[in-house]
């Protein structure tokens, strides 16, 4: 019986974590405060349940419990009379939430805090990891694995980013239409870092990291179902399934990196890609093209593969040549380069190398993979094999350093 | 909530202010807040030249010719105003007239409980 409440709490809290973090927090703005509240009324749960049995609504209980130490938190700091006026509201809110409590999985309030996660006020490199734990509950060491830093360092941001969002009066609200479009593209942001840090962790030395992918998933399901008429968002979802469909066919039964173009399209998941091409169809309906619609087409043209047996290079062209006038990021200009090698050459492709910041490609790993290719393909064997060594050098996945190495070998060889 | 947009200007800002387009433009925006409702509190000041810095040394005080040595860009004046949330301040602070030298930091008043 200990071990079913035990279990059951548990489940409810990781559920419906975000949701009721945003409930309690929504007046007072006060995450840290809410956090306190709902780790208390979850050791409660612990205490009370096996003896009283688990309650019907088991999450209406957490959160009339979390509401209650609120107050009491609040009438310890406020000695003045209208603390009762305040007692008597919260519990008119409780009540009120108890019924809504039951209602859908992805609420108007997680929605909110959603967006108090990803406020431009806040520092942008804290918007993923702040997200991930204040919506998803997801705990601060996992957090801090997967952005390879210190847990008392994750933390330190964490906290420091929530007493911004409770000071500097950041809201909890799905903003106003002028700005909901700018808005939006730091939630999109946020959860396709997510997806990415997932993404990333494929080879298994971080465990935890793979799950970050069907979280991101799922979150962008959520985003989609709250406002079905936002072509970027139905975008990141097509996008992130696109990616997601080709999981099985990364790594070859040894765990062995396989390059895109060489993949078995026979082990893409095709029920994903297909929905992935609905979505794509459907935002396009909507007449307002976005950075994550076209990286979505990109990986569309991709996919495409397993039908035609080939790739439209010319098509990707273009659309990296859109997605860059959208978002001018490193990523971006690199992966253009590359497929400009493919149809033009690999002299075209290289002067477009040489013209991109120097400081900003130092330490970005695909820039040297792709310029060691592309020296490569120009017969330069030794600036490809310097190129190769930086990848590798600045390469975190142990597959894809064997893949680089590989690559490095057989430019070694070609020279000697 | 109450949040003091804090203007800091451009040296080419400043000179600006004889002319009367530019100080129209922050007439304008004056009386929007105070037609919002919405000022509390607030105040130009006059060029940085026309400052002076006083510092503690010890028991003393330095005193010392201003501007006070910011940057590029010095304070020009504040508002405070009283508006619910953060976003609800950044909507009236891009709508302050700064120039693109210039800036509006937002800030939280500081309230006693």
């Amino acid at each position: 019986m200990t071990s079913d409440a035990g279990r059951v709490a548990e489940r409810v809290a990781r559920q419906s974590y975000g949701k009721l973090i945003a409930f309690l927090a929504a007046r007072s703005r006060d995450v840290p405060a809410a956090e306190d509240a709902l780790s208390d009324a979850l050791a409660a749960a612990l205490r009370v349940w096996p003896e009283r049995g688990i309650p019907d609504n088991p999450e209406g209980w957490l959160l009339t419990a979390a509401r209650r130490n609120l107050i009491q938190a609040a009438r310890h700091r406020t000695v003045h009379d209208n603390a009762s006026e305040t007692i008597a509201l919260a519990i008119e809110e409780a009540e009120e939430r108890l019924n809504d409590a039951r209602n859908a999985d992805f609420s108007d309030e997680r929605l909110k805090l959603l967006f108090a996660c990803t406020h431009p006020a806040i520092d942008r490199s804290v918007h993923t990891p702040l997200m991930l734990q204040t919506v998803l509950g997801i705990d601060a060491k996992t957090i801090a694995q997967a952005f390879v830093i210190s847990p008392d360092a994750m933390s330190q941001r964490l906290v420091r980013a929530k007493i911004k969002i409770r000071d500097a009066g950041i809201p909890f609200a799905i903003p106003e239409r002028q700005i909901l479009t700018d808005r939006l593209a730091g939630v999109l942001s946020a959860i396709y870092a997510a997806y990415g840090l997932g993404w990333d962790g494929l080879d298994g030395e971080e465990d935890n990291r793979t799950g970050l992918t069907g979280e991101a998933i799922w979150l962008g399901r959520a985003l989609m179902t709250m406002l079905p008429e936002q072509p970027e968002v139905i975008g990141l979802l097509s996008l992130m399934l696109y990616c997601e469909a080709r999981r099985r066919a990364r790594r070859d039964a040894d765990g062995t990196y396989i390059p895109l173009e060489e993949q078995d399209t026979g082990l893409w998941n095709e029920i994903m890609l297909a929905e992935a091409d609905t979505l794509l169809r459907k935002a396009g309906t909507l007449d307002r093209f976005g950075p994550f619609q076209c990286q979505a087409a990109i990986q569309s043209v991709h996919a495409t593969r397993r039908r035609t047996g080939t790739t439209d290079w010319k098509a990707l062209i273009t659309l990296y040549r859109a997605l860059i006038e959208m978002k001018p990021t490193l990523g971006s200009k690199v992966s253009h380069a590359a497929v400009i090698g493919r149809v033009d050459g690999a002299a075209p492709a290289i002067a477009l190398l040489d013209g991109l910041e120097r400081r900003g490609v130092a330490s970005y790993q695909p820039y040297w993979a792709v310029r060691g290719h592309l020296l490569a393909d120009l017969g330069e064997s030794d600036a490809a094999a310097e190129a190769y060594r930086m990848a590798i050098g600045l390469t975190d996945s142990p597959a894809v350093r064997t893949f680089l190495a590989g690559k490095l070998q057989a430019v070694i060889s070609r020279s000697a | 909530m109450q949040y003091a947009l804090i203007i800091r200007e451009s040296a080419e800002d400043f000179v600006r202010r004889n002319d009367p387009a530019y100080r129209d433009g922050w007439t304008a925006y004056t009386k929007a807040l105070v037609q919002a409702g919405i000022l509390t509190a607030g105040a130009g000041l006059t060029p940085p030249e026309t400052g002076t810095i006083v510092r503690r040394k010890g028991e003393d005080h330095d005193v010392q010719d201003g501007p006070y040595p910011e940057g590029k860009e010095q304070l020009g004046g504040f508002y405070v105003i009283e508006v619910p949330d953060l976003d609800a301040a950044l909507e009236w602070a891009t709508r302050v007239p700064v120039s693109e030298w210039g800036s509006v930091e937002v800030r939280p008043r500081l309230q006693f409980a």
